[in-house]
């Protein structure tokens, strides 16, 4: 018999978590997690030395999950930009959105990184180097321009090059952190940036957003079936957790040769691409945008690429994807402001 | 202990997804095998497996036999056929574990939280029953979080018994491509190497460059340079830098051989051949699907460049024991 895994999804999307107890020590294997309803009564946790204290800890709804709700309910908008790959244009894309979002000087856009080992969202806006303040009213975001604000834990690090060596449990109450103490004030778009994966970070966004609501999520891969995969994953996730699929984007699709105007499919898209994938699901496809080396070139110099390119076919692309974005959530009138 | 007939074990470790760790690990694990050594390769990805789609081996199972799991088979100890370009060849046996094998559908969504996570990679490394191995490739996820942490605890556990091969932690193999976004998140994969005491073999410097298939103009896609720079800011060796080759994607993806047009030299090599691709590469295709990964693998541009990158790891690795 081969070992197979039927039912890969052992988390219960719709339980109310309930407040993290303080623990004694780290979670042991299977632990049901020390927010859950089972927390100190599964099977997993006989000899934990935490079994006591999650038993004991009072059961029933966070009681900071009205927190959040009500800290966000100045946020008309909120986004999930998602994908199961790494590296495929997640924080390019988000930055892009709001960017997008934010030329329309009647909007303000806040963009939130969630990617706690990894977090781009900094670099890619030019404010790597600035640090947190904190008010009486909360954390203060970092502001770009004036009306495009940013949060993300590479503010908080001594060191930028420190490496965050943390656990699920530990990142989690950052984000929860994050989504309580930062004083967005007033907002009309919140782009919430994700690290790859469907594990901790997407299921915590998830249950503390729930009661916050959340427009729906924007998907990113690349052409080739590699990604894709990884993809489908995460349409199955959102699927299970009940996230609205606003679209799914295409990056990196096709090249053109700066030399000789050659188009090449450098990440192949030997089973159909996005486009097909979307048309399989039942998903709108938002767009494809093609590869330009001169978008890195803008993210590693923390320049807006809108801006600084604002004729190149990739750029009306992307112009063209988050007209489409916002008419999918159901935004009436030009978004970017233009017309 | 599964892992005490294993001699070598090597991580492949990034802060940044989608850099190539996957693809990296498969052409190190093929230029280990062509090279005669006998390799095994865990992909510890429980969240995006992408080992049984690099390898070809998606609809495979993994079997359960009295004390463990055996991992899944690529190709067994044999010798190529010789052929136009290459005498005959003995070639190592080189088999995969991955969750992807263990999924009931290639679609479904693994979501678990850290702990569970935590236990699964333990699994993976108590529970596999490994053949005798020259080399054990580890391919992880991005970031530096419950999959990493485990995998060190278990690892370092595990290598520091008396029964385990001495120096059997080997180090790590870290990849990045070269634009600054890339190299700010790799630099913390190489803190985090320090912190834990791993050893860091190399870095590797993955889709530096795409060269046009028309005009052969090389594009710094990604721009250029910050592996080599980085590698030696932080002291250690830099192995290489690898292009961008679509024929690897076509090898990948649909298994066609990869061929390029004539005069196309890669490291003194003359790759290219009379049979020229069209602009897509799907001149053949067809025919191919029966031939081994790794023999096809030998026409890849990418192959003379990795020969060179696993010849100085062996040699350094072998030095050490």
């Amino acid at each position: 018999m081969a070992p197979s895994l039927e039912e890969p999804t052992q988390v219960d999307f719709d339980a109310p978590l309930k407040a993290a107890p303080k623990l004694v020590a780290p979670e042991p294997e299977h632990c049901p997690g020390p927010e859950s309803q089972a927390a100190g009564t599964a099977d997993s946790c006989a000899g934990c030395p935490n079994q006591a204290i999650c038993a004991s800890a009072p059961k029933g709804p966070d009681p900071d999950i009205p927190l959040i709700t009500a800290r966000l309910s100045s946020i008309t908008h909120k986004l999930l930009v998602l994908s199961g790959k790494g590296g495929v244009g997640k924080s390019t894309f988000s930055t892009m959105l709001a960017h997008g979002f934010a030329s329309n000087p009647d909007h303000t856009v806040g963009v939130m990184d969630t990617d706690i080992c990894g977090p781009s969202i900094p670099k890619m806006m030019g404010v790597e180097d600035e640090s947190i303040h904190v008010t009486g009213e909360g954390m203060e975001p970092v502001w770009v321009t004036g009306n495009l604000g940013v949060m993300s834990v590479q503010f908080m690090l001594p060191n930028r090059d420190d490496a965050v060596i943390w656990r699920g449990a530990k990142k989690n109450g950052l984000i929860k952190k994050f989504l309580m103490e930062v004083a967005w004030g007033e907002l009309d778009f919140l782009v919430v940036d994700t690290p790859p994966g469907t594990s901790d970070e997407h299921l915590s966004v998830n249950s503390y957003l729930k009661g916050a609501g959340v427009d729906g999520a924007v998907l990113v891969t690349t052409p080739q079936e590699v990604s894709l995969l990884d993809v489908r994953k995460e349409i199955d996730f959102c699927r299970k957790a009940g996230i609205r699929i606003i679209g799914i984007v295409e990056n990196m699709s096709g090249f053109v040769c700066p030399g000789c105007k050659h188009e090449s499919q450098i990440f192949r898209a030997s089973t159909g691409g996005a486009r097909k994938l979307a048309l399989e699901e039942g998903i709108p496809f938002l767009g494809a945008v093609p590869l330009d080396p001169r978008i890195g070139m803008a993210c590693d110099f923390g320049e807006s690429f809108l801006d600084a390119f604002p004729d190149s076919p990739a750029c009306v692309a992307i112009r063209g994807v988050v007209r489409r974005v916002a008419k999918e959530m159901g935004i009436a009138g030009d978004v970017l402001g233009e017309s | 202990m599964p892992l005490e007939n294993i001699q070598n074990i090597v991580l492949v470790l990034s802060g940044k997804g989608g850099v190539g760790k996957s693809s990296i690990t498969t052409q190190l694990a093929l230029t280990l095998s062509l090279q005669g050594h006998s390799v095994g390769v865990l992909d510890i990805d429980l969240t995006g497996p992408s080992i049984p789609r690099f390898f070809g081996i998606e609809e495979k199972k993994v079997r359960q036999a009295p004390g463990g799991w055996i991992p899944v088979p690529v190709h067994d100890a044999q010798t190529l056929a010789p052929q136009a370009r290459y005498t005959a060849k003995d070639i190592g046996a080189l088999s995969c574990m991955s969750l992807g094998f263990i999924l009931a559908s290639r679609g479904d969504a693994v979501i678990w939280r850290g702990p569970k996570k935590t236990a699964m990679v333990r699994q993976f490394l108590t529970d596999v029953l490994w053949p005798p191995l020259d080399f054990l490739l580890i391919d992880t996820p991005p970031g530096t979080s419950d999959e990493h942490i485990s995998l060190l605890e278990t690892l370092l556990k595990q290598t520091s018994l008396p029964s385990a091969p001495p120096n059997q932690l080997a180090g790590a193999v870290v990849v990045t491509t070269p634009q600054a976004i890339s190299i700010s998140d790799v630099k913390k994969e190489l803190n985090f190497c320090k912190k834990t005491g791993i050893r860091v073999l190399g870095v590797v410097e993955n889709m530096a460059g795409f060269v046009c298939p028309n005009c052969s103009e090389c594009t710094n896609v990604f721009s250029k340079g910050g592996g080599e720079v980085m590698a030696s800011d932080f002291e250690v060796p830099f192995l290489g830098s690898v292009p961008i080759d679509p024929a690897f994607v076509m090898l990948i993806e649909e298994g066609a051989r990869p061929v390029y047009p004539k005069g196309t030299v890669v490291e003194g090599r003359e790759v290219g051949s009379e049979r020229v691709a069209d602009a897509n590469g799907t001149a053949n295709a067809n025919g191919a699907a029966k031939e081994l990964l790794v023999d096809k693998y030998r026409d890849c541009s990418l192959f003379p460049l990795f020969d060179g990158i696993v010849g100085r790891l062996v040699a350094d690795v072998h030095s050490r024991n």
